[in-house]
């Protein structure tokens, strides 16, 4: 992976990742939102229900405040069915320990970012993009 | 900005002491410095909700930490888990999942948590004081512990509740901070006729369509009768927890910050209210918290656990009658309330209810026609069933509910919405 020459993003989970944009049109919760033994979205009233977040980097405005989505993200992501990085436009700690914990028990982390409304709309239109330490870029 | 640890601080984070407290003020230190905070705040409780098992990654954390020498430094109480211990013989799911659960919440007591097993943490016999910090998880909880209570907590979630309680500390930001308090959006409802506001069913209803105006924002509401009870303020904030993810709402002369609007408002009072709600506003909320048109197999109640004052009103409206073939009544409470309410209890289970405690029916396998509709009273169900668990709902009050459930038939009656 060459080190994208893209935009600075503010950096909640450090570490690489690239893959198929999925851009959600409405914040996600993990619990009851993903299931972790396939990726899939599984809630029924959820935009981008039916759609997999294994492998992607998933542009999202945010959790919903769950707080047992850390729970299930992390156990996405020792099952290899999370997203490879993680966009938001809301900080979101919740989704931020998921991450963070993958990382210390099982060294699978992904990347977590947060970027500025302008760039979250000019991201969510891409089709690949790039994570890398503080950048993005596709 | 730079954090800036106190010497015991700085102990915990360097592995000074056990292996759990390095783990958990890692943790700590890192969420604090995503949060821009510039010191750690010391806590007078915890709340926890990783004890609800989700798969082997929380079990993974949770014996990690026991194996650290885990111990929890202050008062910790801990959420709903997938089990109800008291009534075993409700579970429906296998027996491996259950070992494993049971793994889960055993860690959590091993650590010093107390085993209260409910969403309610509220209703247990010590709360947090005005002003106090915690860190507590269960967004119904947040809410009702920053709102009702004016006691100060972030909205945490798994992982960081223990790592908190490990540490006896928090970051200094968000909602622990003054600046971090104040209204951000005002709602007012003073255009809702009094004979809705004087009615329990209002209340989920009101919580739901005001998550769904606030999302993450603070909201100041005005016009409902000053003094609005706790078991109201319960539902309109576990319904605003689940359709927004809302941790603070200033209830103007209910909730102790906002005794007036401007007290809700950090500074300056807007010149209107932002969102004048309507009936019309009232009447979609209500329609969305409704997805099956049909009879109903089954109805669960008490989401959050239900209060001693609510199994009381349950007991009354059944009035010695039975719940009807065809249909199973679930309702959901604390260990501690069931105990509190002992009388109410034993005339609740004479109708041939299955009284809850421990857990909740919408987490774990406990209904047993999941393929039938499902009648509740409570905002928060019927938000997250229809989604998550793909079970359709119908929503009504306490009484249409238990109405429901000893006539076989689909009682609602509308005329109160106009």
């Amino acid at each position: 992976m060459t080190t994208p020459s893209g935009d600075e993003v503010r950096v909640l989970v450090a570490g690489a990742g690239s893959g198929p944009v999925l851009a959600l049109d409405e914040p996600l919760s993990f619990w009851g939102g993903v299931d972790p033994e396939t990726g899939d979205v599984i809630d029924r009233r959820h935009p981008q229900h039916g759609s997999n977040v294994a492998g992607t980097v998933l542009v999202m405005p945010g959790g919903r405040g769950s707080s047992s989505a850390s729970s299930v993200l992390a156990e996405c992501l020792r099952l290899g069915t999370g997203p490879a990085a993680i966009v938001v436009r809301d900080a979101d700690e919740i989704l931020m320990l998921g991450s963070l914990v993958a990382g210390l028990l099982y060294q699978r982390s992904c990347p977590v970012v947060a970027v500025v409304p302008e760039q979250f709309a000019r991201f969510r239109a891409a089709d690949h993009l790039i994570v890398d330490g503080g950048r993005i870029g596709s | 900005m730079t954090l800036v640890l106190t010497s015991h601080e700085r102990a915990m984070l360097d592995g000074s002491g056990t292996e759990a407290e390095r783990i958990a003020m890692s943790i700590i230190v890192r969420v604090a410095d995503v949060m821009g905070a510039e010191q750690l705040l010391e806590i007078g409780g915890a709340h926890i909700d990783s004890c609800l098992y989700h798969g082997r990654a929380g079990l993974d954390f949770a014996e990690r930490l026991v194996a650290g020498g885990g111990r929890v430094q202050v008062p910790t109480t801990l959420n709903v888990s997938s089990l109800d211990l008291l009534h075993p013989e409700l579970y429906r799911g296998d027996a491996e999942t259950a070992a494993l659960a049971r793994r889960l919440m055993e860690c959590y007591e091993k650590m010093g948590a107390r085993p209260t097993w409910t969403c309610a943490p509220y209703q247990l016999d010590a709360r947090p004081a005005f002003g106090g910090h915690v860190a507590w998880a269960e967004s119904n909880a947040i809410v009702f512990a920053n709102s009702v209570l004016g006691a100060r907590t972030h909205r945490y979630g798994d992982f960081i509740d223990i790592c908190a309680a490990i540490t006896g500390r928090v970051p200094a930001a968000g909602l622990h901070l003054d600046e971090g308090r104040g209204a951000t959006l005002w709602i007012d409802v003073a255009g809702v006729p009094g004979a809705l506001l004087e009615a329990d069913v209002f209340y989920p209803v009101f919580g739901h369509l005001l998550g769904k105006l606030a999302g993450v924002g603070i909201p100041a509401v005005t016009g409902l009768p000053a003094g609005v009870s706790e078991d109201r303020l319960k539902a309109v904030g576990a319904a605003a927890a689940s359709s927004g993810a809302v941790a603070l709402m200033h209830i103007v002369g209910s909730t102790p910050e906002a005794p007036t609007l401007a007290d809700a408002y950090a500074g300056a009072v807007p010149s209107a209210p932002d969102i004048t709600v309507t009936m019309d506003h009232l009447r979609a909320a209500r329609d969305e918290l409704t997805t099956a048109s049909g009879p109903v197999g089954v109805v669960s109640i008490g989401t959050p656990h239900y209060s001693v004052a609510e199994l009381e009103t349950v007991a009354r409206l059944l009035d010695g009658r039975t719940v009807a073939t065809g249909i199973d009544l679930y309702i959901s409470t604390g260990r501690n309330v069931m105990a509190a309410a002992a009388d109410a209890v034993g005339r609740i289970e004479q109708s041939g209810a299955s009284i809850v405690v421990d857990t909740c029916t919408y987490i774990t396998p406990i209904i047993r026609r999941p393929e039938s509709a499902v009648m509740t009273d409570s905002g928060k169900w019927a938000f997250y069933a229809p989604g998550n668990l793909g079970i359709d709902v119908v929503f009504g009050s306490m009484a249409e509910c238990i109405e429901t459930a000893v006539t076989g038939e689909v009682v609602r009656d509308d005329t109160i919405w106009g």
